[in-house]
């Protein structure tokens, strides 16, 4: 158990309600749900989750933490923003959703295998580090992510869009040994701070 | 009358009357069949100068009974307006020239049908008298409201308002109702967010007020006699002393009791005092907020931390053990119970377990207000409640996760919304012995009426006071006596303002027609009111059992006595009259009667069949008229009369028109049975019954079971119609002519 999570669990108790309201994006908006249902029918992906939206919602309210917050429904979210679009309640779904998943994946519960959140993060790491995403780094990345073998068998499948790109000036092999990043990287580090901060002010992250 | 009785015809030819039949004709036909003193035909008779010609006649001429052959009796109500004649009118455009076609070969059977109606208008109108009123008319103008409720003291000051004195009985020592045992209402303005004052105690200042608010409190009403404008009314006090009141009208605001609660074990009741009804926990939140404390637990006084309110306790059960219905206040009750929590202290657990949360009117943002304050809502249903000690344990049936096994423990107060159960006197339609002792709990009458077919006003459904929720609401199947509130469907405080509002403007409506001697509803204003010939009646008691409307009482020698004052003039008793000594000055057995007879029937070689059709004037004789708008086509062999009810007709019609050569007779009336349309109640159902015995009838005349057909027309059959008619007449082509004819 992470810290920021047993942190949590001591901090709410039973009241996952309002540790969601607290915590995550957009949670305050979870008690205005009125089950209508209308989200899970909405959703493009609907058949595919575990607990459509409708249901997380429940589950939050009935107390269900591990389960919401163990659970890939809301990963699954492609934000086409049907939901949000259609809520007689007009919640924010999509944000709530993308919170929740957020917020797992800080208290290390988010399952770790998801290729969201795998891809999610590699996305996230890859930016931060120069304040600008090298693509050839963050292919490269998801190519061998689930191991060497696996890895040269995506990159000889991809060789003729890679060489294709090349050829069009779209993709520069140098950019793997030094890539290019923004002017002001300590700037940016500084600002990511700052918003870390800011953050867990804001979400109690801190008592 | 004393004066001469004359008889003018007036024809139209307008409208396309004139080019379509020869009107020549027509005059011809009331003259010398009709045998009127005077025809006149006009081009557009419903017009200025039409309308001066008959006026004219009537002032000039000592005219008396007009005939009015033009439009359907529905059209032109304005222009053809004489109160001082009788008028009947002949439906000859709705009724003959839109319903056919243009062509030359159709025009002699239309021209038949044009001439058909014109005998039986001046039959109709020989056998009519203008009606003169009921003379037995009261002119009491004060209003008995019965119930000291809100709905009651929203009707005593609406009444009072209207400048008519009120005498409001309550049997217990103060006004208010359930109200006054309210911590606080449902929010009845904007913004709809926190629970607001009951207002009752304003009420009863308002009604302590008001000079012309008689109150009698600890009071019951031990009798009640009459008829809407002179209803004599017994009230009897707590003293033991009875006062007599001459009321014109009544309204009934006797409310509700909660479900018996005990009933509701599985909930724990009675295993746990934590477990309470809704008016258990108003009375725990009015005691909390005297004291300035939180609310408490009654199992040991310690504040409640958790509450989960149950919603549909008892109610909404398909099993039929407890209550089918859904009593429509209590989502809304349970929010605002809620909020009672909240409000006070936001760290104490509220959820509601509903399976459908109804929040009718502005309950909407009521209930959003809730979810803001964080007041938990669940859906799921409640299988069991389980006391453990100082809590409970409510475990349920979460039905978004489908989890059979949900629960939620150390519950210290269990909320049951249990429902409205109409407090509305003795049942008068079930036997005598049970009515009086209903599951061990004797049932103590309301109302008292002497009247002969039951002391109480007749329930609708499920125990409620009505006679029809949606077609006409308040009336009740007693003229002048009106039912508002919980008595009459389950409601909240809003709703029930508003019905006891109505309820009153329908009272003063009686009183007024009653005061000029006129029908209440439907047929408001009708002059006309049953008249008894009663050296013939045989005593039968048909007429006093089946009026729907209990206006017929028996006498010691147990003849019918009429009280007009209650009558609607639906006519039902003069269709079950066997004797036929009951009638109306305008419609009687023989102003339907002779207009059967009059109608030519020709002989049974012509290929010409006659088909009578007797029409309800509510809703099938105005579905023809739509049709004819339309120009549906339907059968030239169809004679209509219209009926006020199907109620009203008496099987003599049917056999006459048989007996004088009619192959078919078609009955049209509402729909009857439970979810009746019945503007009489009753009417229909009788009819339909009555009409399953004529079979008898029609196999001593020989005659095949088809000659006679019922149907259910509703207003809105504007295609069915006259596809029924055109589907009879094919059948009567195919069984053939009836041989009846030419006798």
């Amino acid at each position: 158990m992470s810290d920021l999570n047993a942190q949590a669990v001591a901090k709410y108790r039973t009241n996952f309600l309002k540790e969601v309201e607290e915590r995550v994006e957009e949670g305050e908006w979870v008690k205005m749900c009125m089950q209508c249902g209308v989200c899970s029918g909405s959703c493009p992906l609907g058949p595919f989750w575990a607990h459509p939206p409708q249901e997380i919602f429940m589950m939050i309210r009935a107390g269900r933490r591990d389960e919401v917050l163990t659970s890939d429904s809301m990963w699954m979210c492609t934000s086409c923003y049907n939901c949000i679009v259609r809520c007689p309640r007009k919640l924010p779904i999509t944000h709530i959703m993308h919170g929740l998943a957020n917020y797992a994946h800080r208290l290390g519960l988010a399952p770790k295998n998801q290729p969201t959140r795998v891809f999610a993060t590699m996305f996230w790491n890859n930016l931060i580090k120069t304040g600008r995403v090298n693509e050839l780094k963050l292919s490269l990345g998801l190519y061998f992510k689930d191991g060497f073998k696996q890895g040269i068998q995506n990159a000889l499948n991809m060789q003729k869009t890679g060489l294709g790109l090349m050829k069009a000036k779209r993709l520069n092999p140098f950019e793997l040994f030094s890539g290019h990043g923004c002017k002001d990287r300590k700037g940016i580090a500084a600002m990511l701070k700052k918003a870390r901060e800011i953050e867990a002010s804001r979400k109690h992250f801190a008592n | 009358m004393a004066e001469e009785k004359k008889v003018a015809a007036y024809i139209c030819q307008g409208c396309g009357i004139g080019e379509r039949l020869d009107t020549a004709n027509l005059a011809k036909v009331a003259q010398k069949e009709g045998r009127v003193n005077l025809v006149r035909e006009h081009a557009i008779l419903c017009n200025a100068e039409g309308v001066k010609m008959i006026r004219d006649d009537i002032a000039n001429e000592g005219v008396t009974h007009v005939a009015v052959v033009a439009c359907s009796r529905r059209a032109k109500t304005e222009a053809f307006n004489f109160p001082e004649v009788a008028l009947a009118r002949g439906n000859i455009r709705e009724g003959v020239i839109w319903v056919r076609p243009d062509t030359d070969e159709a025009r002699e059977t239309t021209q038949e049908m044009a001439d058909d109606y014109v005998r039986m208008v001046c039959a109709e109108l020989k056998a009519m008298k203008l009606p003169a009123g009921n003379p037995d008319a009261g002119h009491s103008r004060t209003l008995l409201v019965v119930g000291g409720g809100v709905s009651g003291m929203t009707s005593a000051l609406a009444a009072s308002q209207a400048g008519y004195s009120v005498v409001l009985v309550e049997k217990t020592g103060q006004l208010g109702g359930w109200a006054a045992n309210l911590h606080k209402r449902m929010p009845s303005h904007e913004p709809f967010k926190d629970p607001q004052d009951t207002g009752v105690s304003e009420m009863v200042q308002a009604i302590a007020a008001a000079p012309d608010i008689k109150v009698y409190l600890n009071a019951t009403v031990a009798q009640t006699s009459g008829a809407p404008g002179r209803f004599k009314v017994s009230i009897a006090t707590e003293s033991g002393a009875t006062t007599e009141e001459d009321i014109g009208a009544i309204v009934q605001a006797t409310g509700f009791n909660l479900y018996d609660a005990s009933k509701l074990s599985d909930l724990g009741v009675g295993s746990s005092a934590n477990v309470v009804d809704q008016a258990g926990l108003e009375k725990l939140a009015k005691a909390a907020a005297a004291a300035n404390e939180p609310i408490r637990r009654p199992s040991d006084g310690a504040p409640v931390k958790n509450v989960v309110f149950v919603q549909c306790a008892g109610q909404r059960d398909a099993s039929g053990t407890h209550l089918p219905y859904c009593s429509g206040h209590c989502c809304n009750t349970s929010i605002k119970q809620a909020m009672y929590f909240k409000d006070a202290n936001p760290e104490i657990d509220t959820t509601v377990i509903f399976t459908d949360l109804r929040t009718p009117g502005n309950g909407e943002d009521f209930y959003r207000s809730a979810q803001r304050k964080e007041v938990t809502f669940t859906k799921g249903r409640v299988s069991r409640v389980e006391a453990t000690g100082n809590t409970c344990k409510v475990n349920f049936h979460d039905l978004i996760l489908d989890d059979q096994n949900a629960s939620i423990a150390d519950v210290d107060l269990v909320v049951l919304a249990t429902g409205q159960v109409p407090n509305s006197g003795v049942n008068i339609d079930l036997p005598a012995e049970e009515g009086a002792e209903e599951e061990g709990k004797k049932v103590v009458s309301i109302l008292n009426l002497s009247y002969r077919q039951g002391k109480d006003l007749p329930q609708l459904k499920w125990g409620f006071t009505d006679s029809h929720f949606i077609c006409f609401p308040y009336e009740t199947r007693r003229t002048g006596i009106y039912a508002c509130g919980p008595v009459r469907r389950p409601m909240d405080i809003v709703q029930a303002m508003e019905d006891a509002t109505g309820a009153t403007m329908k009272a003063i409506q009686a009183i007024e027609n009653a005061a000029l001697g006129r029908a209440a509803h439907p047929r408001a204003g009708d002059l006309s009111f049953p008249r008894v010939r009663i050296e013939g009646c045989t005593q039968c008691k048909r007429c006093t059992v089946e009026c729907p409307f209990g206006a017929i009482d028996e006498d010691e020698k147990r003849y019918p006595v009429f009280n007009e004052g209650r009558c609607r003039r639906c006519g039902t008793c003069m269709g079950a009259c066997p004797v036929r000594v009951i009638s109306f000055e305008n419609y009687s057995v023989d102003t339907v009667g002779l207009q059967i007879k009059a109608v030519d029937v020709p002989d049974e070689f012509s290929e010409k069949p006659r088909i009578l059709l007797l029409a309800c004037e509510n809703d099938a004789y105005p579905a023809l008229d739509m049709a004819a708008l339309n120009r549906i086509q339907s059968s030239a062999f169809v004679r209509a009369i219209p009926v006020r009810c199907l109620g009203s007709v008496n099987t003599i019609w049917v056999t006459d028109a048989l007996n004088s050569g009619y192959d078919g007779v078609m009955l049209m009336g509402c729909k009857h049975g439970d979810d009746y349309q019945c503007h009489f109640v009753k009417g229909s159902e009788l009819a339909n019954y009555r009409m399953s015995k004529i079979d008898d009838t029609l196999k001593q005349l020989g005659l095949e079971p088809e000659r006679v057909a019922t149907y259910e027309v509703a207003i809105t059959d504007i295609e069915r119609v006259p596809q029924l008619i055109n589907d009879y007449a094919a059948k009567i082509e195919e069984i053939g002519l009836s041989p009846m004819k030419g006798f």
